[in-house]
């Protein structure tokens, strides 16, 4: 895999890989490093960009970042890696995250999280078959006093009755 | 929140909350509410130095959960001349600490506070760059701070020259990918290099080589949120809010299966018996408290008599814990507290940042360990065994504090209830 440090790298190449990215995406990223003191703070902002536009982080986008950033590819899969609300495969239309740290466990998530995993019929850290909804656990929301609590995409909800899982659900086509 | 009376008088972090009516205060509220007064007051009366004092005789000490002292931690700043042109303020609003809810509270219903708390801070640092490194769940805060953003800007209180006082400032709002080792303050700092989230050997402190080798000053949201009061009021004022000699007031919580869970502001030093009863309405009906934790799933279990203490730094110390974030969890008499403990070390081996051993090969082995006692299904020397990694996982065996952390709710649980997780061995 190229990377963009490398000397042989030509400007075509360069070109290449960082015109993968979309180009409105190319400005948000090169928007974002003028925040920083050195372009490689961006790499998570320049990771949820592509990640806003693709649902997850496709394999081209790590050359093209790293180009635009100055670092290494294995820089960014590094980065991409570590951190989980990066995903590095595809996920449904919708995640769905549920809470199951200390404050959810006491309140009962484990209730939650299996009937949602009945009505959708996956586990954790599967997708269903029609691509709408991707099913993870998430470590404490910070929502504690509203235990259990789970997230679908940006929205928070909390507390969470069994009873109120097909509704929740149905808000997201 | 439940309703309380507050005072600007009486509850500096949250009397302007009962103004509010459903969204968050925005700049002319603010203003109208003593908003920035602190910030004018500081700019036109006060040298750096003479600011730094002040945080430091008001005894104002870091609510992220360590409880060091502020003004103590900003003076190993290179102040004058000889300092380095750049230096950097940074607020950690990285809020994951299991049971812990109040930074959200913040930034969400009054975002201006913090930004004023962190102009006054950087005043005092002479800190001309500021980031608020805030967790990526936290979706609604964050879009909040950087509305507040603009709008101080607008107002000239953010910029160059701020209200005409000579001082530059600017501020960020970083937002997280996820991973709770980003509250650590030098793992803090790597991830907003853009680095993967380990935390960095000290010394050096990133008040002498922080961000970017800058001198970095790492602060956490209701600690800077303070400010604004403390030299609004005075020291002295800050000081007698408390009930304790820790000073002011400070955000306590209650969550698990209370009557009413919820977050109050309350003077510092109030008892964990006061903020059960008389704020969360006491436990469940039909549920009796068996333990707590007094400020996160990095704190000791304490019993309910120890519910009688000062919930303050010295006192929950005394009792062979933590006061941490302040904001409590208590465990009912329905619950398994093996099973408990092993939700408590699911959190924290999954949350190793993978950098050193005991955390990242321990942690794992005492969850594998706990679910077999769990099922009934133990070893003989499981109990020695977990005894053990505990003690691996204790200050100075790690590198940073997660270790230690995931080692308290185990090593006192085993203290407390070693006969539960006796019944679980073969």
């Amino acid at each position: 895999m190229l990377t963009a440090n490398t000397p042989q790298n030509t400007d075509t190449q360069q070109q290449t890989l960082r015109y993968w990215l979309h180009p409105d995406d190319q400005k948000t990223i090169l928007h974002c490093i003028e925040h920083y003191r050195d372009a490689r703070a961006a790499s998570i902002d320049a990771l949820k960009t592509v990640q806003q536009r693709h649902g997850w982080v496709p394999d081209e986008a790590i050359p093209a970042i790293a180009e635009i950033l100055g670092i290494s590819s294995a820089d960014v899969e590094g980065v991409a890696t570590f951190y989980n609300m990066i995903f590095r495969q595809p996920v449904g239309r919708h995640v769905i995250k549920i809470c199951d740290s200390i404050g959810c466990f006491l309140t009962g998530y484990e209730d939650i999280a299996s009937a949602v995993q009945q009505q959708l019929g996956i586990a954790y850290g599967e997708t269903t078959a029609d691509g709408r909804f991707t099913l993870l656990p998430i470590s404490c929301l910070g929502n504690c006093d509203k235990g259990p609590s789970l997230m679908i995409d940006q929205d928070t909800y909390g507390p969470v009755t069994v009873t109120d899982i097909p509704d929740l659900l149905e808000r997201y086509i | 929140m439940n309703t309380i009376t507050t005072s600007a008088e009486t509850h500096p972090l949250t009397w302007r909350v009962s103004h509010l009516k459903d969204k968050p205060l925005d700049l002319n509220t603010y203003e109208t509410l003593e908003g920035f007064a602190a910030l004018r007051q500081v700019l036109k009366t006060m040298s750096p130095i003479e600011v730094q004092t002040n945080v430091k005789k008001a005894g104002l000490r870091g609510r992220g959960g360590a409880g060091f002292p502020t003004g103590t931690k900003w003076s190993f700043l290179p102040m004058g001349d000889k300092a380095p042109d750049q230096k950097y303020l940074v607020c950690n609003a990285d809020e994951m600490e299991p049971g812990t809810f109040k930074d959200r509270f913040l930034m969400e219903k009054i975002p201006h506070l913090l930004i004023e708390g962190m102009i006054i801070s950087g005043y005092a640092l002479q800190a001309s760059k500021g980031y608020i490194f805030i967790r990526g769940e936290f979706v609604d805060a964050a879009r909040r701070l950087q509305q507040a953003i603009t709008e101080a800007k607008a107002a000239g209180y953010l910029g160059t020259n701020i209200l005409e006082s000579g001082f530059n400032m600017e501020l960020f709002v970083h937002t997280g990918a996820g991973r709770y080792i980003c509250g650590e303050e030098t793992a803090l700092i790597n991830s907003l290099e853009g680095r993967r989230a380990n935390p960095r050997t000290k010394p050096p402190f990133p008040q002498v080589s922080g961000l970017w080798g800058k001198p970095t000053v790492v602060n956490n949201v209701e600690t800077l949120a303070n400010i604004p009061a403390i030299m609004f009021r005075g020291s002295d004022w800050y000081r007698n809010l408390s009930n304790s000699k820790d000073a002011g007031t400070k955000l306590y919580g209650v969550s698990g299966r209370a009557k009413r869970p919820g977050l109050w502001e309350l003077p510092m030093g109030v008892t964990g018996q006061e903020i059960l009863e008389e704020y969360a309405g006491g436990m469940q009906k039909g549920l009796k408290l068996m333990c707590w934790l007094p400020g996160g799933a990095s704190t000791d279990f304490l019993l309910p008599e120890h519910l009688q203490l000062a919930m303050d730094y010295d006192s929950i110390a005394k009792a062979g814990s933590r006061m941490g974030t302040g904001l409590m969890m208590v465990v009912d008499d329905k619950q398994n507290i093996v099973s408990v403990v092993r939700n408590l070390e699911q959190f924290c081996a999954r949350e190793s940042c993978g950098w050193c051993t005991p955390c990242r090969d321990g942690l794992p082995w005492v969850v594998k360990t706990l679910q077999a006692i769990e099922r009934g299904e133990g070893q003989a020397g499981d109990i020695e065994l977990l005894q053990q990694t505990a003690k691996f996982l204790l200050a100075g065996t790690t590198f940073c504090a997660h270790g230690p952390g995931a080692g308290a709710p185990l090593g006192s649980a085993l203290r407390l209830f070693k006969s539960a997780f006796e019944q679980g061995i073969k």
